[in-house]
């Protein structure tokens, strides 16, 4: 169940490959990629920087997934996401969820990008075009992606 | 988003971690670290410094930051722009107990993924 943080792009085969080698009952994979988009509130975004907790990001994420491992039958999983400065198209974050049935792979990808989203620690900067540089606000909307979800035990 | 979902007992993993929580009459040692616009109002990643033995939780650090100048009063104005905290890399609510905090982490509500 790897977890990481890293300032390299990650390559959506070889992470399938490295979760599925030498299985044979891995019958779904469900990947989700998160992509730097080019625009933001309709102006257009010549980067973005990530910026983490370092320790608390790889304890968070590793909460997340053991609580997802909990709820569904998965055969594996990985978390992956870039800090630094990226550029528009170009990757951000990586869910893999491999199970038996698509329906745990699905749910547990969705259930993964909702808490990562609300609870690991990572904070975007924006940079346009003329130069002027924004944190990027929290959505209520993630909150509430979060919150579908039955809250996990002793939380 | 403010709650401590991690098991007790989870070990931390990461290096850097400060070997001790220290409290005296004098205060109660602790590292702070500061990320994103908290950070850049702040003009400080991390500090290392005495609290206050009077400081009981998240809130009193938070009320007691607000005294340090003008940039900590800035950064931790109460408003719109709310500042979220973590309690030896756990998050934490205002009403969290520091009194055995090695690190407490100040921070805006996170925008990762």
């Amino acid at each position: 169940m790897p977890v990481r943080v890293q300032t390299d792009d990650f390559d959506v085969a070889a992470e399938i490959a490295a979760l599925t080698a030498g299985r044979a009952d891995a019958g779904a994979i469900v990947t989700f990629s998160g992509i730097v988009r080019g625009e933001a509130g309709g102006k257009p975004i010549t980067s973005m920087t990530l910026e983490h907790y370092p320790g608390m990001t790889e304890g968070e994420l590793e909460r997340i997934e053991a609580e997802a491992h909990k709820r569904w039958p998965l055969q594996g999983s990985c978390i992956v996401h870039r800090v630094g400065r990226l550029l528009p198209g170009d990757n951000i974050v990586l869910v893999v969820t491999v199970s038996a049935h698509r329906q745990a792979a699905f749910d547990a990808a969705s259930f993964l990008m909702d808490f990562l989203k609300t609870d690991a620690p990572f904070w975007k900067k924006e940079e346009t075009a003329d130069g002027e540089r924004a944190w990027v606000d929290a959505r209520d909307s993630d909150t509430d992606a979060r919150d579908r979800w039955e809250p996990p035990a002793g939380s | 988003m403010i709650t401590s979902r991690r098991p007790s007992g989870t070990p931390l993993n990461a290096k850097n971690w400060p070997n001790k929580s220290m409290t005296t009459e004098a205060g109660h040692s602790v590292k702070l670290k500061y990320f994103a616009w908290v950070r850049e109002k702040v003009g400080l990643a991390e500090e290392d410094i005495l609290l206050p033995a009077s400081l009981e939780t998240v809130a009193d650090v938070i009320a007691w930051q607000r005294g340090r100048g003008p940039e900590f009063a800035e950064a931790f104005a109460s408003g719109k722009r709310v500042v979220r905290a973590a309690v030896d890399r756990m998050h934490a609510k205002p009403e969290a107990s520091i009194v055995s905090a090695r690190e407490i982490a100040f921070f805006p509500p996170v925008t990762g993924g």
